[in-house]
């Protein structure tokens, strides 16, 4: 398989110099190689998207997609994954999905270790309904809905999922193709809830480039292993300050996962069949 | 003196006029403009008021459930999904009595995903016993927000209200519109000044456990509050064309109906074309008539027993459908006559769904078919309009 057989023929959309092409244009060969390397067969994926600009990627690549409504990609992916634990379910969400709209399931997926992966295109603004303030818009940002800037500070989402137990934590950006590859790969075969927060550069309503371009640097030497200074990597930079931007995987670890682990997870557990007999044993 | 803008503009500038304390909202497209405008107004200092931009609509319309009960005017805009994500606050904010105010776009519910017009949203909330006034143009829709926040303010209603209004075609239109004057709105809607509201000299419960003992009062309440607001509608339309020179009847409004056969009954922006083909259909000597739903709760149904009483057939188009039994208008139209002397046919047309176009064309052959009627009897009572031929088929399940 080549990243050319999952080409779509559907019209591609999207603004000239928008980050959403580099997130598919990574996509596409890391699920090729996967496919080739007998890891992820391509029958086995669904890619659920939101609603927004980042959501159409589900029409550019040929495999099992899934339109979700605005904010709700992750309890789609989770019912999914549940359903048929054979299948690699990976969620495209936008910042305003993800962060505003639906903000509640990524804490709760990252808490529960779902085994999907996140995928956010964190353009940092809403671009489907024309450039309005995101959670992750810095203070002071002038958008549709904010003219005179925006009063409140942003959230770092990359610590807020680290603070909800997430098992796989990675930042990513929309241009430098080989390390989003890098992370994309690692995201999907962490076992385990895999957060993936892509600096996806909205060139119509925050052109960011150059501003990434002269802050964003690759962990180099990190162990993701060693949550205190993973930790601290997240903090270097808070969306909001001018500071160097790290890039690449912050933090990893193995974990039993939402599903397969629920008897081993459960201490008391219990023999239904046994139990059922023993009450009733009681009463007739 | 008449100024062409874009619908959304109108709307934001008529909300500027009643000055709301509160106003808060998540972007949705095609509410998008009216939001953004408000909040142009308040960067540039048109508009003294608190405007969060929250982070969805089930956070908009609860904040403004918190805001009213201290005391404010509250405003929010939303359609379609934020509409429908807004369902457990709209119960919440009518059982609390609390007058906020609404313009609701009117969009076509996903799946499958649409961003277009059709009344879907709006019909799905309205037993949740908010006021629902449907405008047929802009002009309409911008007179409609002063009134909605008196009728919803006073004392006897204290009910909360939607301004609804078609996304697309009256959002995004460019119409000439008369301005309304701020003095003039000041003068028509006095400010907010709730009798129970949260106060820590005379603390206060909201949203209390009512036990099966009094849940039952809550709702009679309720009940007859909006039963009362149907005067109140009547009553602030004529105030408001006193002092602003225009008027569009009151709970229903009627066109052609004298000696009319054929009556159509509608709502929305869809009545401006039926009055063009009324028109047409006249000058070919066909005896049809229209009448405008414009309250939809309060359903007016004393005055549509009067405008319909001599019609032969009559015939509800609209942009809904009831999965599994009809469509709302036409359901609740004959539930209202059946009690009655009226013993005209009655069937529905759930028409324009998900944007699809409703013409002049369109509503002649609504009116061919109803015509039928009076010849025929009734073939169908219910008809999902111009479904595609291939659909029709028997054995097609789609594909
Ligand atoms: C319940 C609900 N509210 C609002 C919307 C309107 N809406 C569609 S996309 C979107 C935001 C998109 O922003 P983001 O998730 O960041 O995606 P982007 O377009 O930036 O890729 C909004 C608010 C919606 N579809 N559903
Ligand atoms: S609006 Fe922004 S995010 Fe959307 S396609 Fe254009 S550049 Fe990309
Ligand atoms: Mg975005």
């Amino acid at each position: 398989m080549r990243p050319k057989d999952l080409a779509t023929e559907a019209a591609n959309t999207w603004c000239p110099g928008c980050g959403n092409f580099a997130i598919l244009n990574a996509i596409k060969p890391v699920l090729a190689v996967l496919d080739e390397e007998g890891l992820v067969a391509i029958e086995t994926v669904v890619l659920v998207s939101g609603i927004g600009c980042h959501a159409k990627i589900a029409d550019y690549v040929n495999a099992n997609s899934f339109y979700t409504i605005h904010g709700r990609t992750i309890p789609v992916a989770t019912g999914i994954k549940l359903a048929n634990p054979d299948l690699n379910v990976i969620c495209f969400a936008g910042d305003g999905d993800a962060y505003a709209e639906g903000l509640d399931h990524l804490i709760f997926a990252a808490k529960r270790n779902v085994d999907i992966t996140a995928i956010i295109h964190d353009n940092r603004v809403y671009g489907l309904t024309t450039g309005q303030y995101t959670p992750t818009s810095p203070s002071g940002f002038k958008g549709r809905s904010t003219p005179s800037g925006l009063e409140v500070p942003p959230i770092n989402p990359l610590e807020m999922v680290s603070a909800s137990g997430g098992t796989f934590i990675a930042r990513g950006y929309s241009h430098g193709i080989d390390l989003l590859k890098e992370i994309f790969r690692s995201a999907i075969l962490h076992r385990g809830f895999s957060f993936v927060d892509v600096l996806q550069v909205c060139a119509t309503f925050f052109n960011l480039y150059d501003h990434y371009n002269q802050r964003v640097y690759a962990l180099e030497g990190h162990d993701p292993l060693d949550r205190v200074r993973a930790e601290e990597k997240m903090r270097e930079w808070d969306y909001d300050s001018d500071g160097p931007i790290p890039l690449g995987v912050f933090y990893k670890k193995d974990a039993p996962t939402f599903g397969d682990n629920f008897e081993e997870q459960n201490p008391r557990k219990i023999d239904i069949e046994d139990a059922i007999n023993k009450t009733l044993e009681r009463y007739i | 003196m008449m100024k062409v803008v874009e619908g959304s503009y109108g709307i934001a500038d008529a909300v500027r006029c009643c000055s709301p304390d509160v106003i808060s909202v998540y972007p949705i497209t095609p509410q998008t403009h009216i939001v953004e405008h408000l909040s142009e107004f308040v960067a540039n200092g048109k508009l003294d008021c608190e405007y969060i931009n929250v982070e969805s609509e089930f956070s908009s319309l609860s904040s403004l459930i918190g805001a009213s009960a201290a005391g404010a005017r509250t405003y929010t805009s939303t359609t379609s999904q934020g509409l429908a994500l807004m369902f457990e606050v709209l119960f919440n904010v009518s059982g609390m009595r609390l007058p906020i105010v609404m313009t609701t776009v009117n969009r076509a519910l996903s799946a499958p995903l649409s961003i277009w017009n059709d009344q879907q949203d709006a019909m799905a909330a309205r037993e949740a016993g908010w006021i629902q006034i449907y405008a047929e143009n802009v002009q309409e829709a911008m007179d409609l927000t002063p009134q909605l926040f008196k009728i919803s303010e006073d004392p006897e209603i204290l009910t909360p209200s939607m301004v609804c209004m078609d996304g697309f075609i009256l959002t995004h239109v460019y119409e000439p519109v008369e301005f309304l004057d701020i003095e003039k709105v000041r003068e028509f809607l006095p400010p907010y000044r709730p009798e129970y509201v949260l106060d820590p000299k005379d603390p206060k419960t909201f949203g209390a456990f009512a036990d099966p003992s009094w849940f039952t009062e809550f709702r009679y309440l309720q009940y007859q509050a909006m039963e009362r607001a149907k005067k109140k509608i009547e009553k602030v339309s004529k105030e408001f064309e006193e002092i602003f020179g225009r008027g569009y009847g009151g709970l229903i409004d009627t066109y052609s109906m004298d000696d009319a056969e054929v009556a159509l009954v509608t709502m929305g922006s869809v009545v401006g074309t039926a009055k063009e083909a009324v028109d047409e259909l006249r000058s070919e000597g066909v005896k049809v008539g229209l009448v405008k739903i414009r309250s939809y709760r309060p359903f007016p149904e004393e005055e549509l027993k009067i405008a319909l009483k001599d019609a032969r057939v009559i015939a509800t188009i609209e942009k809904d459908v009831s999965i599994g039994y009809e469509s709302a208008l036409l359901t609740d139209l004959k539930g209202a006559f059946y009690n009655s002397p009226i013993r005209a046919p009655i069937v529905g047309f759930a028409a324009g769904l998900g944007g699809r176009d409703i013409g002049i064309k369109q509503i002649r052959k609504i009116v061919e078919k109803t015509s039928r009627v009076l010849d025929a009897g009734i073939e169908a009572e219910f008809e999902i309009f111009d479904v595609k031929q291939e659909c029709l088929q028997e054995g097609y399940h789609g594909r």
